[in-house]
C-alpha cells in the first residue's frame, strides 16, 4: 500500500519563500554579498582616499628631502635622515616641553573643575537642567570661534577680562596684556582651554557618579559615615576610572591642539606657546620643509597612536565595570 | 600527553595576552615621558623608538589569545 504524506502548510510556505528569493536573486544576478560590497565599496574608497592615501604618502614624504619651495629640485632619498634631525633638534625638544606643560596645567585644571562641577550637579535642586545647558554651553562651540571671541575677550584696551581683573587688583586695564606677555600667555591658552573642556571632563565624572548604586551610601549611612568618610570611601574610589578616562581623553587631545591657540597667540610671544603642532605646520607651510615636517607629523601621530591604545584599553575597563 | 599539545601548553602559557599588554604599554607610557622629558636630550633622542616598539607591540600582543 503506497502511503501519501502531506507537507504541513509552513514547509510549503517556507518553500515558496526560498525559491521566491532565489528567483530573485537570478533576475538581479547579484549575490546578497555582492550587493553589501556594493553599499560598503564607497566608503572603503572614500577612507582609502582621504585616510589612508594622505598617510602611505606621507610616509613616503618623510624619507625624502623634499621642499616645496624648491619643487623644482629632484626627490632625494635621505632615508631616515629627517627623523635622526628631529630627534636631535633641541627646539623641538623644547616645544614638545611646552606641549608637555600645556597638556598637565590644563588636564589637571579641567579634571579638578569638571569633577567639582560633577559634584554639584549631581544633586537636585531647582533649575538643575538649566545651569546644565548652561555649564555645557563652551564644549559645544567650534575652537575657531572660541579662540576668536577670547581673542576679543583679552584684548588689552576694550577687551573685558583686563577690566574684570584690574577691578579686583587695581591694575590698569592697559597695562597687561594676557596674551602678548611671556609670563601670562601660557596661563591664557591654559584658562581658555579649561574654560572650554571642564565641561566634558563634568559629562565624564557625572557618569562616573551617576553608576554609583545608592545603597552603598545608605550602607553607609547605617554605619554613621560622615559625608567626608564617603566621598574618600565609595565616591571617588567608584568615579577613579571615569576620571582616569577623561584624563586619558584630553591629554591626546591637549597634545594635538592646534586651533585654538594658533587664534590666540600664534605661538607667542616669541615661541612661549608654541605647541609642536604649530611647530608642525611652521615647518610644513612656512619653511616648506615638507620632508622634515612629515617626518614630524609621523613621530606625533605615533605618540598619539600609542596613547590612543592606552585609552581603549581603560575604554574597555570602565565598560567592563 | 602528545608532544604537539605540550607544545601548545607551553606556547599559550608565554603568548597571553594581559602581561604583555601591559609591558607594551609600560613601553608606551615610558617613551611619552621620554619625549617629553626636560632632563636628557639622549632619553629624548631614543623616544621615538621607544613608542614605536611599543605601538607595534601592542598591535602584535592583542592578538594573543587571553
Amino acid at each position: 500500500m503506497t502511503t501519501i504524506t502531506q507537507p504541513d502548510d509552513a514547509a510549503i510556505s517556507g518553500m515558496g519563500a526560498a525559491a521566491r528569493a532565489r528567483t530573485t536573486r537570478r533576475v538581479r544576478g547579484l549575490s546578497d554579498r555582492t550587493i553589501a560590497w556594493l553599499f560598503v565599496a564607497p566608503t572603503i574608497a572614500l577612507l582609502l582616499a582621504i585616510n589612508i592615501f594622505p598617510l602611505v604618502w606621507m610616509i613616503r614624504l618623510s624619507f625624502t628631502s623634499l621642499n616645496l619651495s624648491m619643487s623644482y629640485l629632484p626627490l632625494r632619498f635621505v632615508g631616515l635622515d629627517n627623523f635622526t634631525d628631529i630627534l636631535g633638534d633641541e627646539d623641538v625638544w623644547l616645544r614638545l616641553q611646552t606641549t608637555a606643560q600645556f597638556v598637565i596645567s590644563s588636564v589637571a585644571l579641567q579634571v579638578i573643575i569638571g569633577f567639582g562641577l560633577a559634584l554639584l550637579i549631581n544633586r537636585q535642586f531647582r533649575g538643575h537642567s538649566f545651569w546644565t545647558t548652561i555649564i555645557l554651553l563652551p564644549m559645544m562651540l567650534s575652537p575657531a570661534v572660541v579662540g576668536n571671541f577670547w581673542t576679543l575677550l583679552l584684548q588689552p584696551q576694550i577687551g573685558p577680562f583686563n577690566y574684570l581683573i584690574s577691578l579686583f587688583t587695581g591694575v590698569p586695564p592697559s597695562s597687561f596684556s594676557m596674551t602678548g606677555q611671556v609670563a601670562l600667555a601660557p596661563w591664557t591658552i591654559v584658562l581658555v582651554d579649561t574654560w572650554m573642556w571642564a565641561p566634558y571632563v563634568m559629562l565624564i565624572c557625572l557618569a562616573g557618579l551617576r553608576s554609583i548604586p545608592d545603597y552603598i551610601y545608605e550602607a553607609a549611612e547605617v554605619d554613621r559615615a560622615s559625608a567626608w568618610r564617603q566621598f574618600w570611601s565609595i565616591t571617588l574610589p567608584m568615579t577613579v576610572p571615569f576620571l582616569m578616562l577623561a584624563v586619558l581623553f584630553r591629554a591626546i587631545e591637549n597634545f594635538k591642539m592646534f586651533d585654538m591657540v594658533n587664534l590666540l597667540t600664534s605661538g607667542g610671544p616669541g615661541s612661549t606657546t608654541e605647541l609642536v603642532s604649530i611647530t608642525l605646520k611652521r615647518a610644513a607651510f612656512e619653511k616648506w620643509r615638507t620632508g622634515y615636517s612629515s617626518a614630524l607629523a609621523i613621530i606625533l601621530f605615533v605618540t598619539v597612536f600609542g596613547a590612543a591604545n592606552i585609552y581603549v584599553k581603560a575604554l574597555n575597563k570602565v565598560k567592563q565595570r | 600527553m602528545s608532544n604537539s599539545e605540550i607544545a601548545r601548553h607551553g606556547i599559550s602559557r608565554w603568548f597571553r595576552r594581559g602581561p604583555w599588554e601591559s609591558v607594551a604599554m609600560t613601553l608606551i607610557g615610558g617613551g611619552i615621558i621620554m619625549l617629553v622629558q626636560p632632563v636628557s636630550i639622549d632619553l629624548y633622542s631614543y623616544s621615538f623608538v621607544t613608542i614605536l616598539a611599543g605601538t607595534v607591540g601592542y598591535v602584535i600582543v592583542s592578538h594573543f589569545p587571553e
